[in-house]
């Protein structure tokens, strides 16, 4: 490697930053979404870095379906002190408790759905133009298909077939009054850059990504983990068992994964040597082939 | 330590073209196989999805084919981008479908591609489609080209074949501006020369596409000469510990910037120094293309998003009037005299499509000079006539300097990407 050439995660993040600026420059009112998981933690990261020494001239935004692992929570709030940043809460309950959303039910009954409700009737009331998701296209096939700047509609709906063609740097954010932006800075990382980068960065996480001891069941190939949120079918029992979460989403939907990594590096090693794809464990992705597609083109993350 | 070596990896750029049944799916399958980097459950779905719908073999372009749309009709709508490392490098595809607004959609994936492989069926050879792939691979000025001539199983491995190709390739290239251009040949279907060197083909001494692809040299790929800097953000805290703090940010989109630099700043030509490079780890003496820094001043000027801080002695070209080569992407045909929004690095400006020069007729690279209309995917040179200057660099010598987009001011849309002659 030649003196002035960026390795591949220093080229990746200075390609998020840019992006980040752009929303910061071309959007009047832009938000962050942060669900918590690790995509959004980094992303924090790389919003403080682009407006060092200011504050990150936007808020954060969470949608809390009332579903969260208690950890998320903790961490979440220590890290909105640690930066100064504003903090906005969506609730799925409020949704729920006015009658906007209607809670599903059975028991594979997830809130994954209808906080889609909830969040655009969050950028609705706040009057967000842009929001910033973690969202990366090595995750999901739809998501390979989705722009760093992408459009909504005044529903918040994604059309998919007619999406603004995206070349160079120049980013089109361009719209008519009432439509938004779903930016996504991270779409051209893996999730081992992902990885990489806290390594390099030093990132703190949540212990959730780390190995620990945890009452799991097994249903349809997805460890779910024990909460007030599931429970049992006929035949089906708790079990303690050594795991941890490759991805973090509603307590009722994220898959655990039998893991004795306890260090980012051994994250690393496990990611590399992995055969399964982290959306592997999300009971919400195997609802049918395009139910990504389905979810997004509503105005799901 | 094993993570270390992951770290301190390149990242390589690349996209694919080829012509309906060139074989493109199967090559990326199998890159991205040999690589291991399609998981279990991708491969179980996909396997899953060709039975259901009575494939007699596995599909792989349903690994990417992920819009519903797509999968109905079994065509490939949109670019796709796909991610594989190897121990050396780290590469990103944006695969552009075969057919389906060929032209808008390869300009696409192109615009941020060092490498673009180009299919040819070798029972085939070069038709139509290859040379409007390697007309717009040169006009989008990528660096590298690979041409694989793949299918060789099917012709006996013969090197006479191989050949004839090749200079049939070379001969249209001619013409072309194009900086370096390989061929290998290959069976994308059982492996041959992709990640391990062929025993059918002892004749060709040629190295594999894995190895070109872990190897070739992108290094000198960017303009590390012409110092641009587009601003594209002010940064001012505006809290007590940093009452003084005004930082430019933006990405480097050209050269090296020096804390000490005498710089120019437009459009106003102020001179002054840089003071500061505030980057995502720290100050530092120095910064590049392709970083995103914060330039500090030392004289206090008004510089805001859509200026441009330069080298005193090496300035870009500013004009309201330039030529450009335009791909049109929009369905509604280009308004001749119609007025659009232009977004060049960091600035926006309004302008008219002055004058019209002609058409190309990609088949041919012939001039068209009495066309009817520009429509979408065709490629014109036409005259923009801005309301303000912009800071330029032709595109062959920068391509974040020399690109701009063209917006419909009515529906917003992003209608024309150019190339600033």
């Amino acid at each position: 490697m030649s003196f002035y050439n960026l390795n591949h995660i220093r080229e990746l993040e200075a390609e998020s930053i840019f992006v980040i600026r752009e929303v910061a420059a071309q959007f009047e009112n832009p938000a962050l979404l942060f669900s918590g998981g690790k995509d959004s933690i980094v992303m924090t990261h790389l919003a403080v870095k682009s407006f060092y020494p200011a504050k990150i001239p936007f808020p954060l935004l969470h949608i809390d379906t009332g579903h969260n692992f208690p950890e998320t929570l903790k961490f979440r709030d220590s890290l909105i002190e640690r930066i100064g940043a504003r903090l906005i809460v969506g609730s799925v309950q409020e949704s729920i408790d006015k009658g906007r959303a209607v809670e599903e039910i059975g028991h594979n009954a997830s809130r994954n759905a209808i906080q889609t409700i909830t969040l655009l009737d969050t950028i609705e009331q706040y009057g967000f133009d842009a929001a910033i998701g973690g969202g990366r296209r090595d995750e999901e096939k739809a998501r390979a298909k989705e722009r760093f700047f992408s459009h909504r509609d005044s529903f918040g709906q994604w059309d998919p077939k007619n999406q603004r063609p995206e070349l160079w740097k120049l980013f089109n954010g361009r719209k008519a009054q009432g439509e938004h932006f779903r930016v996504f800075p991270l779409s051209n990382w893996t999730e081992m850059d992902i990885w990489q980068y806290v390594l390099l960065e030093q990132i703190k996480m949540p212990s959730l990504y780390f190995s620990h001891s945890r009452e799991c069941v097994k249903r349809s190939g997805v460890l779910l983990a024990k909460s007030d949120y599931i429970s049992l079918m006929d035949g089906e029992k708790w079990e303690k068992m050594q795991v941890r979460f490759r991805t973090i989403g509603d307590m009722s939907c994220t898959g655990a994964t039998i893991s004795d990594a306890s260090t980012i590096e051994q994250i690393i090693e496990e990611v590399a040597a992995s055969r399964y794809t982290e959306r592997g464990t999300r009971a919400d992705d195997k609802r049918s082939e395009t139910s990504m597609e389905d979810r997004k083109r509503e105005g799901y993350f | 330590m094993k993570e270390n070596a992951y770290l301190n990896m390149e990242l390589l750029r690349f996209t694919t073209a080829g012509s309906v049944d060139d074989g493109k799916s199967t090559l990326i399958g199998r890159l991205l196989y040999d690589s291991k980097s399609i998981f279990e459950d991708q491969m179980e779905s996909v396997k899953k999805s060709s039975l259901n719908r009575g494939y007699d073999k596995i599909n792989l372009a349903l690994l990417t084919d992920g819009l519903r749309a797509e999968r109905d009709q079994g065509i490939t709508i949109d670019v796709a981008y796909r991610y594989f490392a190897t121990p050396k490098r780290k590469f990103i595809i944006a695969d552009t479908p075969g057919h389906f607004q060929y032209t808008r959609n390869m300009v696409t994936g192109a615009s941020s591609a060092n490498l673009a492989i180009i299919l040819i069926d070798s029972r085939k050879g070069m038709v139509e489609q290859t040379k409007r792939h390697i007309f717009l691979a040169s006009l989008l000025g990528i660096p590298h080209l690979v041409i694989c001539i793949n299918k060789m199983d099917l012709v006996d491995f013969s090197q006479d074949i191989f050949e004839k190709i090749k200079r049939e390739v070379q001969v249209f290239s001619s013409k072309l501006n194009i900086q370096d251009m390989q061929f290998i040949p290959i069976s994308a279907l059982h492996g041959d020369n992709v990640v391990d060197n062929s025993d059918n083909m002892p004749w060709y001494k040629g190295t594999t596409l894995m190895y070109l692809l872990e190897t070739i040299h992108i290094g000198s790929d960017l303009n590390l000469v012409d110092s641009r800097f587009p601003v594209q953000y002010v940064i001012r805290p505006q809290s007590e510990k940093y009452q003084d703090y005004r930082g430019y940010s933006g990405s480097i989109a050209g050269g090296i910037f020096r804390a000490g630099d005498k710089v120019m700043v437009l459009p106003s030509k102020q001179i002054t120094q840089i003071k500061a490079i505030d980057t995502p780890i720290g100050s530092t003496k120095e910064a590049y293309t392709p970083m995103s820094v914060t330039l500090r001043l030392e004289d206090e000027l008004d510089v805001s998003r859509g200026d441009m801080i330069v080298r005193e002695n090496n300035i870009p070209e500013i004009s309201q009037e330039i030529d450009v080569m335009i791909c049109w992407m929009s369905n509604d045909y280009m308004k001749p005299n119609g007025r659009y929004i232009l977004k060049h690095t960091t600035r926006e400006a309004k302008c008219i499509i002055k004058e019209i020069y002609y058409k190309i007729d990609i088949n041919t690279l012939r001039r068209i000079e009495d066309f009817e209309s520009i429509g979408a995917n065709d490629i014109s040179k036409v005259c923009l006539k801005i309301t303000q200057p912009i800071f330029f660099d032709k595109y062959r010598l920068n391509r974040i300097t020399g690109s701009l987009i063209l917006i419909d001011e009515a529906t917003n849309n992003t209608v024309g990407a150019g190339m600033i002659l």
